[in-house]
């Protein structure tokens, strides 16, 4: 029995990763569809989901998009089911357009937006913050402090959009959602319900008429959200999730949300402060409820807000202050206006203790402070760096190399325009450094189609886009039709690795099978394309000749919207994992190191983490352990000093 | 369900290496343990965007109080355990103090720096003479050859699981290590995995590995500490 499906002793209180409890918080509200786009830090929640699929009823599907699935999860929601959708931080704005109307409409069942952002970038191209859009669009936004009350929220955030009867944000961080804790599980239900759309009754009836915003219906259909808010604000006043330790007079209070709750404790536990600090914990954030924070805020002269992301919660406590600084009396807010807590980047329980430590003159820790000073002295520019780069036998590696070389050739200091996945890595040295635009899934063929009409304007330079097979479905297919229609002159290169691998290898409309493993309906890609009316070629990374020419070819073929296909299935993908197609080994003969003329190219310029450059021998070896025998080295070397032996029964 | 008393409280176990060798299974396997013994546990991982290669963290907090930060505070781990010699040295550049314990591989996994020449990879000797000068005690352990003995060199991660129970440090033992291989792996994997937990055990045991630094032992003895 698995942990999330188990109605096991409570007293067991299993090991759940955050996202995992997330996902037993929604099966204990009886969640019936859940729609996800994949996106690190919150993929396991719909993988987690999907896997219990069948045992538990559900329909769980990875969708095109975050706009879609949340769409997906809103028309269950409208039918009587409850819903959950998921997605990271930069997934919210693209699901934004069609948030702005669900907000405004409402929900009839509960329908809960998880958000797992990313503070620190520590897997993503940007810090986003989506907390600003609960107030912006005006719906109910929740953030559990630790991984039970992941699951516990969770569960309730579904009763408390059936009772604000709107969508429920939960905003998870990468350290809540990849994190692990005990959880005291709840029961499941034994729920049966029927799925029906009712649109038949009056137009402003919520909960039977048709569901729409239009121009002459958005003021009453404000007003209806407003009293939703309010019915949250009466909840959040009472919430057990709005918790206070401390003493009842603090020299100094803390307030605090979300991850930031465990660094506040630990760095009052650290410095021995319990008798002077008070922590008011916030899983209520917005809207927040003003008796509460009164209360509170009356019994502190000082103030400090800890949060991940932005001042969300520090501006609208000050603008709460601003209305009832009568009642609560003169205070000062610490935080990140006044810069004691650093203005970007991820919090830590040192960042925390450095705060406190300099608000209440404590001394600094120094019994550590020699140990620090000697293994730094120790270490420094010893240990090496551990520079991201694509992984041993990763398509993309080859891929970059064929293209970075064609631009190289052609000398009109041609670019890519990229997009995000693993390829982003295509900035970095592991990509040559070919990758010169890297913005919103997209936006690498939407930008290839802007610089692919600048010919009038004198622009010389060869333009090319690539994006992943997800991406393609995911954002790339209107810009791909706009470049198509307007005639850009561009290559769209399309690294098709047959998974969305960056997040743990997802299902995407281009994979015959969906989020709970069973088969489904494949779109390929190519027809796709030239359907659309571009020139089509398709081509192996890994078969460099005959890729070489097609690139060629199609760099030739100016004018218009060309696409390469660039198809190879990526290094851990189920169907390759641990299997070799190549016994790689190099020739001590024809190998002569720096003396053979290519100045270490394989080494030094194509670095696969499969090779060792020996600097005592002066040789290439291969790596035994690292190397997944996709064979591309080989063809990398001037020399063919690089053997490859074909494995048999692989 | 029976609690052993910890050395600290929290116990700060860090486990650490480079993506593709297991570390944040391993991670989770000590965690279900002492989970099963009653422990409050909480991981903290470092994954994502660590391709293969890339540095990849597990910071363990072990309690019988309550749950913790899921990242340990700067220099206060009591024991490392790492897949990989250089990153044993980034994480006890971090988190290590006088007193903190160590537990490394020592096959180099090369990072992109060191294939391009750009920088260089320490001689072993070299790094075990940091590792010894900045712990208290270090066991240095070569479990990449006897993994590949037992079919893969895999089974390092949990060589390492071995390892560090037969260190008495955590009340880890080897029957439940075997109810976790059994509740989260096909009964056909158990033996191995139970051969590699043995295996490491046994490197602990047999003595070899261990290096205790000889400044600490000094001091400690004076302190009365260790017999």
């Amino acid at each position: 029995m698995s942990i999330i499906t188990g109605n096991q002793n409570k007293a067991e209180r299993p090991l759940m990763m955050g996202n995992e409890a997330i996902a037993r918080g929604a099966l204990e509200a009886g969640v019936k569809v859940v729609a996800a786009y994949p996106g690190t830090p919150s993929s396991e929640i719909p993988k987690t989901l999907g896997d219990v699929a069948d045992e538990m009823g559900l329909y769980v599907e990875w969708s095109t998009n975050e706009k879609v699935s949340l769409e997906v999860a809103a028309a269950a929601a409208y039918s009587g089911l409850r819903a959950l959708c998921t997605m990271k931080q930069v997934g919210v704005n693209v699901a934004s357009d069609f948030l702005l109307h669900l907000a405004e409409y409402g929900s009839r069942t509960g329908l809960v937006l998880v958000t797992c952002e990313d503070p620190g970038s520590l897997s993503s191209t940007n810090e986003g913050d989506s907390r600003p859009y609960s107030k912006m669009m005006e719906f109910p936004l929740i953030e559990p402090g630790d991984i039970q009350e992941a699951k516990d929220m969770t569960r309730w955030a579904f009763e408390l959009s059936e009772t604000v009867r709107n969508v429920v944000m939960l905003r998870s961080v990468t350290r809540m959602s990849h994190a692990s804790g005990n959880v005291t599980v709840g029961d499941l239900p034994e729920t049966d319900v029927k799925a029906d759309f009712q649109c038949n009754g009056e137009f402003f009836d919520q909960m039977t008429g048709p569901v729409m915003t239009l121009p002459s219906t958005a003021p009453a259909q404000r007003l209806r959200q407003h009293e939703g808010l309010a019915k949250a604000i009466a909840c959040f006043e009472e919430s057990p999730f709005n918790t206070y330790t401390g003493p009842d007079r603090p020299g100094l209070l803390i307030i605090t949300s979300s991850a930031a709750t465990f660094y506040c404790r630990e760095a009052i536990a650290i410095l021995g402060i319990e008798e002077r600090v008070g922590l008011l914990k916030l899983g209520t954030t917005w809207p927040l409820p003003p008796r509460l924070i009164e209360k509170h805020l009356a019994t502190a002269d000082r103030v400090l807000i800890v949060e991940e992301g932005t001042p969300f919660l520090e501006d609208n406590l000050k603008a709460l202050f601003a209305d009832r600084i009568e009642t609560v009396g003169p205070t000062r807010f610490h935080g990140r206006a006044d810069k004691t807590i650093p203005s970007v980047d991820e919090l830590n329980p040192d960042i925390v203790m450095a705060a406190l430590a300099g608000l209440l003159n404590l001394p600094i820790d120094h019994s550590t402070a020699d140990y620090r000073q000697r293994i730094s002295a120790a270490l420094e520019g010893n240990v090496p760096d551990r520079a991201m780069t694509f992984c041993p036998g990763c398509p993309h590696r080859a891929s970059f190399w064929l293209l970075h070389e064609a631009l190289k050739l052609d000398n009109r200091r041609g670019f890519i325009s990229g997009d995000i996945g693993c390829y982003t890595l295509g900035v970095a040295d592991c990509g040559f450094r070919a990758v010169k635009t890297v913005a919103a899934m997209g936006s690498g063929v939407g930008m290839a189609s802007g610089f692919g009409k600048l010919r009038r304007f004198g622009l010389e330079q060869p333009v090319i886009a690539v994006c992943g097979d997800s991406t393609f479905f995911h954002a790339a297919m209107p810009g791909l039709v706009n470049a198509i229609h307007n005639q850009a002159d561009m290559i769209m290169v399309i690294l098709d690795n047959a998974g969305t691998a960056m997040t743990g290898f997802q299902p995407h409309p281009g994979i015959p099978v969906g989020a709970d493993g069973k088969p489904l309906p494949a779109l390929d890609i190519p027809t796709i394309c030239q359907a659309m009316g571009a020139r089509v070629e398709i081509a192996d990374p890994f078969q460099f000749d005959a890729a070489r020419k097609t690139i060629a070819e199609l760099m030739d073929d100016g004018g218009g919207v060309r696409v390469l296909v660039l198809r190879q299935a990526c290094a851990l993908s189920p169907a390759r994992k641990g299997k070799k197609e190549w016994t790689v080994s190099v020739d001590p003969d024809k190998c002569l190191g720096e003396a053979c003329g290519c100045n270490r190219l394989c080494t030094r310029v194509f670095k696969c983490p499969g090779l060792i450059w020996d600097p005592k021998q002066k040789e290439m070896r291969i790596d035994e352990f690292v190397c997944v025998g996709c064979g591309v080295c080989a063809q990398v070397c001037p020399q063919n000093a690089i053997r490859v032996e074909k494995v048999v029964n692989s | 369900m029976n609690q052993a008393n910890l050395k600290h409280d929290p116990y700060n176990l860090i486990i650490t290496g480079v993506g593709g060798q297991g570390n944040v299974l391993a991670s989770r396997m000590v965690g279900d343990m002492l989970s099963r013994l009653g422990f409050d546990i909480t991981i903290g991982e470092t994954f994502g965007a660590s391709q293969r290669g890339g540095s990849v963290m597990s910071h363990l907090r072990i309690s019988q109080k309550g749950s913790y930060s899921p990242q340990i505070p700067m220099g206060r781990a009591h024991m490392i355990v790492s897949l990989e010699p250089a990153e044993t040295l980034r994480v006890l550049r971090a988190y290590g103090n006088r007193q903190v314990k160590v537990i490394t591989n020592m096959r180099p996994v090369r990072s992109i720096s060191v294939i391009s020449g750009e920088q260089t990879y320490p001689a072993p000797e070299t790094i075990m003479g940091w590792i010894r000068d900045f712990s208290e005690s270090a066991w240095f352990l070569d479990t990449t050859e006897t993994a590949v003995r037992l079919g893969n060199p895999i089974f390092g991660n949990v060589m390492l699981v071995g390892a560090l129970a037969r260190t008495g440090e955590l009340p880890l033992d080897r029957d439940t290590f075997e109810a976790v291989v059994r509740s989260r792996m096909p009964a056909s994997k158990v033996p191995v995995n139970m051969e590699a937990f043995d295996a490491g055990g046994a490197m602990i045991e047999d003595g070899r590995a261990r290096i205790t630094n000889p400044f600490y032992r000094d001091l400690m003895q004076a302190c009365g500490q260790i017999g």
